[in-house]
């Protein structure tokens, strides 16, 4: 397997592990702005959809909006944010963010609208004002779901985050974007296995998060939410 | 291609029309390979889908191993596993279906396995006294009962599918990604943006077509 030796080799050519474009820094410039993009979704998306599912309202919005998510392909938000702001970070983590947000929305929204009344009840029965209700009793059981829903959206974005590569920004897709550009097939598939490594750890370690911040109480009871979870896939 | 150049200094609009009504069969031609790409990459999913979820559905041992499998697959970013296929099977449409036809077995699979998990094992009991063979009562009861939440995931696939297909204007495909991938290297918006919208629009015509055929074909399921 020519293909493989070759990639063994740029593995371990020393001049891939350092400088602007080392490994190094191409890792730190794709987990940097897939953070950025994930939080600040979650600061938009996360009380909306826990809101939305605390009172049970707007189920239908919380919902559609997967669904338009789905809809908008990220190749083209990408650019058009390239065309109205340039070259830079700002376009990038603005379109990222864009597509962060709907799979939190809709599974928060699940996670808070599927506990159980009779939960709610004892709640309120046992004192607990509204607030403290949503924080310390509806919140713990949505956790699962809730947690899915970021783990969703921060898969997709560290996946898109490789098309901003197209509008000239960092991050593991400049190997496969110059890889392709120079026909360096080598650096093509270097890339390729990089991302899709990043993806999957991204989608091992929340998962993991989610494992542990999930209530003991509730980990028997509950069925797998990765199974449960909306699909989100846009890049 | 000259067009967007010389606009490029000065303020240019989202949409020149003109440019748009001379060459509007770049956009329909676009658009058919797009529903192409999108039709065989559902079809061929939903083919694989269907005996792979009654499997899964029965036994724990086909169910997990497929499971993690597509779940694994449908992780791995759409650029990222055409550029592993590109030296196995070139800059061609078979790349791109092997990726968009995985991610859609997940997603149609997830929701055959639910829809036969929630056939009530009361009519399961039925079926069995009125003398139905597994085979006969698979097909004449539990799939047709599944119907709703195979259609459910028919059409997040589609969606989802029709939004990927413009990726693949990275390895010379793309349908309406190829003119997104245009607007962006002449830098020229009316492609990008009309392209765009058409991708939108696309995406949620199927899903409402979708939505009609499956009024006609389960009526029982409004609503769902």
């Amino acid at each position: 397997m020519a293909a493989i030796e070759s990639l063994f080799k740029w593995f371990a050519a020393p001049s891939h592990w350092s400088g602007p474009d080392g490994i190094p820094t191409r890792l730190l410039e794709h987990i940097q702005i897939s953070a950025e993009a994930v939080a600040i979704g979650a600061v938009i998306a996360l009380p909306i959809g826990i809101v939305l599912g605390h009172y049970g309202r707007l189920g239908n919005l919380a919902i559609n909006v997967s669904n338009v998510g789905r809809a908008l392909p990220s190749f083209g938000i990408l650019v058009i944010a390239f065309q109205i702001f340039g070259l830079g970070d700002l376009p990038i983590i603005l379109s990222l963010t864009a597509l962060a947000i709907p799979p939190m929305v809709t599974n928060s929204y699940v996670g808070l609208s599927e506990v159980d009344p009779d939960i709610k009840d004892a709640a309120r029965g046992m004192g607990y004002r509204e607030l403290a209700q949503l924080l310390r009793v509806e919140l713990p059981l949505a956790v699962p779901l809730v947690m899915a829903g970021i783990r969703t959206s921060a898969v997709q974005v560290v996946a898109t985050a490789t098309l901003a590569a197209l509008i000239a920004g960092g991050g593991f897709g400049r190997y496969i974007i110059d890889g392709l550009a120079q026909y360096d097939y080598t650096k093509l598939f270097a890339g390729a296995v990089l991302v899709a490594f990043l993806a999957l750890a991204t989608e091992l370690s929340l998962a993991g998060l989610e494992r542990l911040l999930t209530p003991r109480g509730i980990r028997l009871v509950k069925v797998n939410a990765t199974r449960r979870a909306t699909t989100f896939k846009t890049a | 291609m000259a067009t967007g150049l010389f606009l490029q200094a000065e303020e240019q609009p989202w949409i020149l029309w003109d440019w748009l009504f001379t060459h509007l069969s770049r956009f329909t031609d676009a658009m058919q390979q797009h529903v192409e790409l999108t039709f065989i990459a559902v079809a061929i999913a939903l083919v694989i889908s269907i005996p792979l979820g009654v499997g899964a559905h029965r036994w724990r041992s086909v169910r997990n191993p497929a499971y993690v499998v597509f779940g694994i697959f449908y992780t791995i970013p759409s650029i990222a596993l055409f550029a592993l296929l590109i030296p196995y099977t070139g800059l061609s449409i078979t790349t791109a279906e092997i990726g968009l036809v995985g991610y859609s077995v997940l997603i149609i699979l997830r929701n055959v396995v639910v829809g036969l998990d929630s056939v009530p094992p009361d009519v399961i009991d039925a079926a069995n006294g009125m003398g139905y063979r597994p085979m006969a009562r698979l097909m004449r009861v539990e799939l047709p009962l599944a119907l709703p939440a195979i259609f459910a995931g028919v059409r997040i696939a589609t969606v989802t599918t029709i939004g990927l297909v413009t990726i693949t204007a990275v390895i010379g495909l793309g349908g309406l990604g190829q003119l997104i991938l245009q607007g962006l290297v002449d830098d020229f918006r009316t492609p990008l943006v009309v392209a765009t919208a058409l991708s939108v629009a696309l995406a949620l015509v199927a899903d409402l077509l979708l939505a009609g055929m499956q009024r006609l074909a389960v009526p029982w399921s409004r609503g769902a």
